[in-house]
């Protein structure tokens, strides 16, 4: 690095350009911490922009009533669809964590977990289009139910992830003292192991389900045909829902219906936000009982 | 009984297992077969034809397909460097109380429903951009072709970069700021322990040892911002022809399907749109993939440094 040749005799002052690379890294640190400093105030903006809008937007009556008045059939709705979608993908995704963690065949593990990545990566207007073809296409008619398991294909990589990692900081004398005892291994899953990641594997599912009730891309195709002036719960029909309310009052362009969507998105925010925090509190108080045990 | 209990419990798990490799490939092929009718009649010459005229039954998606890389890549060459910044100060500089708060904070973004990002986008972002940025960068740069006139309304492929930026930026901010956390204390401290500042240990030691982690991490933001069909279908203005300049109107593959799906009448017309489907599978497969194999190997080297 340095040109000069090593003088031991010289005194230790710092080299000429230190002033400067002292400086280069303050800005760095500066840079740094703008950049935080933005992603927070983008958040800030538009979680702002949202309360301040839909606050207007939001009453009584808009929470109770159906359209042109209110959005209480897509908020019935959307918990109807999230709500298959999790008994959908909640079994199949814990069941698919044991299977890697607890039977788990290395050489069946890896194309596993690349398969969930995939997954997981998968556009959703794709996973959407791929009902389509399943469902929509066999049964001639958009229904709530192919929008619910599509929402399922979202959910399931996140709750089979995060399960698989809460299995894993499982302490491993709980096993080994239930195969000391002479349990058997279904036994040890279902009343040991299960209960004891229990606050793990409802992380995950609370964040899937957070993640899917915001979904647009698959509904759009699979069940936005509604009417929504009431609730309808069959689902078989078309079942009403709050994102495409949203995309659809979003291209109609009508201050009015700008209105309600800014009341509708902040109903689906404050409910994505409070059980995103949920979630993260359930995992921090799970990380703690098991660094405990 | 328990042989029975263990068999059952083992035979679900595996058939769970096998449900989600067959819903992979069952996807895939739903797809293509969706598609197989444009694919017959379009062949490969579909992926670069440019006219999208459903009325007169021809299809190409090159328009989308130059709208879905522009619009990503620009939305990754902006939100990149901010989030590996964001991640640095997450794990290195932010004092431990704050660190708490401000990562939080910073997942949420990702947790913004699309559709609402893409309305207040339409509403607030895309007149902003068209009042301010868009003058601005026009008046300073415009020379570079790349920033032309503003138009009439604020949708353009690069309103839709800056939502795109806005999401893209939450994933690979977490996952460089897991990496950075992980780079070992005490090489650090050596370095600095050799007289390096702080930027000096960033750029010598925490950067070269994570740049493997780092390229993973930008290419699944990428995946999320290729795929992205709402918020971009909200902002993008749905133009029909490639042009030079980002505050023109554009459109993406994934914002075209979710824009003339549900309106797709004609045989064809749906075919095409699959097809844009296959195009948009094999790009964003081809990305994750990547960022796997990229990301797995890091952590070989990770493993051969402990």
């Amino acid at each position: 690095m340095s040109a000069a040749p090593f003088d031991p005799t010289a005194p230790l002052t710092p080299s000429g350009n230190l002033r400067r690379r002292r400086l280069f890294s303050r800005f760095a640190e500066y840079g740094a911490t703008s950049a935080a400093l933005v992603a927070v105030a983008v958040l800030a903006i538009v979680v702002y922009s949202v309360a301040v809008e839909g606050a207007s937007a939001i009453s009584l009556d808009f929470l109770f009533e159906g359209a042109p008045v209110g959005i209480a059939p897509e908020l019935v709705g959307t918990a109807e669809l999230v709500a298959i979608a999790t008994v959908i993908a909640a079994p199949i995704g814990v069941l698919i964590a044991l299977y890697l963690t607890e039977f788990g065949d290395r050489r069946a593990a890896g194309p596993l977990r690349t398969t969930l990545d995939l997954m997981n990566g998968l556009p959703s207007i794709i996973i959407g289009l791929f009902i389509f073809g399943l469902i929509v296409e066999a049964t001639h008619k958009q229904s709530g139910f192919a929008g619910s398991v599509a929402l399922a294909i979202i959910m399931l990589p996140i709750i089979a992830r995060g399960t698989q990692e809460v299995l894993l900081l499982v302490p491993a004398n709980l096993r080994e003292a239930a195969d000391a005892l002479g349990v058997s291994r279904w036994r040890t899953v279902l009343g040991v192991i299960l209960p004891s990641a229990m606050g793990g594997i409802l992380t995950a599912t609370v964040l899937a389900v957070a993640r899917a009730a915001g979904e647009t891309a698959p509904l759009i195709l699979l069940d936005s045909a509604f009417d929504g002036s009431e609730v309808s719960l069959n689902p078989f029909e078309a079942v009403p829902n709050i994102p495409t309310t949203i995309f659809r009052l979003s291209e109609e362009a009508s201050p009015t219906g700008f209105a309600q969507a800014w009341g509708a998105g902040l109903v689906l925010l404050v409910f994505i936000m409070v059980s995103s925090l949920c979630a993260r509190m359930l995992l921090a108080r799970t990380r703690r009982r098991m660094a405990a045990q | 009984m328990d042989r029975f209990g263990d068999a059952a419990l083992y035979g679900f798990c595996v058939l769970a297992a096998l449900l989600a490799a067959a819903t992979l490939l069952a996807i895939g092929y739903q797809i293509v077969h969706g598609a197989s009718p444009a694919i017959s009649k379009f062949g490969l010459g579909f992926v670069f034809e440019t006219k999208w005229l459903p009325s007169f039954g021809v299809f190409g998606a090159g328009t989308l397909l130059f709208g879905t890389l522009v619009s990503s890549f620009f939305a990754l060459f902006l939100g990149a460097p901010i989030a590996i910044a964001i991640g640095l100060y997450l794990s290195l500089l932010a004092p431990r109380g704050l660190r708490a708060v401000l990562s939080p904070l910073v997942e949420m973004l990702a947790a913004i429903p699309s559709v609402i990002l893409g309305f207040w986008g339409i509403l607030i972002l895309a007149p902003f951009v068209q009042g301010s940025i868009e003058p601005w960068l026009n008046d300073t740069l415009g020379f570079i072709p790349l920033f032309g006139p503003p138009q009439t309304t604020g949708s353009s492929i690069f309103t839709a970069s800056l939502i795109l930026t806005i999401m893209v930026i939450p994933i690979i901010a977490s996952i460089s700021r897991d990496l950075f956390l992980a780079v070992p204390r005490d090489v650090q401290d050596g370095a600095s322990a050799l007289g390096a500042t702080r930027w000096e240990v960033v750029r010598g030691v925490v950067l070269p040892s994570t740049t493997s982690g780092i390229v993973a991490a930008s290419l699944l933001g990428l995946g999320r911002a290729l795929g992205e069909a709402i918020a971009v279908a909200q902002v993008v203005g749905a133009g029909e022809a490639i042009k030079a300049s980002l505050f023109e109107t554009g459109d993406t593959l994934a914002a075209r399907i979710a824009n003339q799906f549900p309106g797709a009448i004609t045989e064809m017309h749906k075919a095409s749109l699959f097809y844009l489907g296959v195009i948009l599978l094999v790009i964003g497969l081809a990305s994750n993939l990547a960022a796997q194999w990229i990301g797995r190997r890091f952590d070989y080297q990770r493993m051969a440094t402990r």
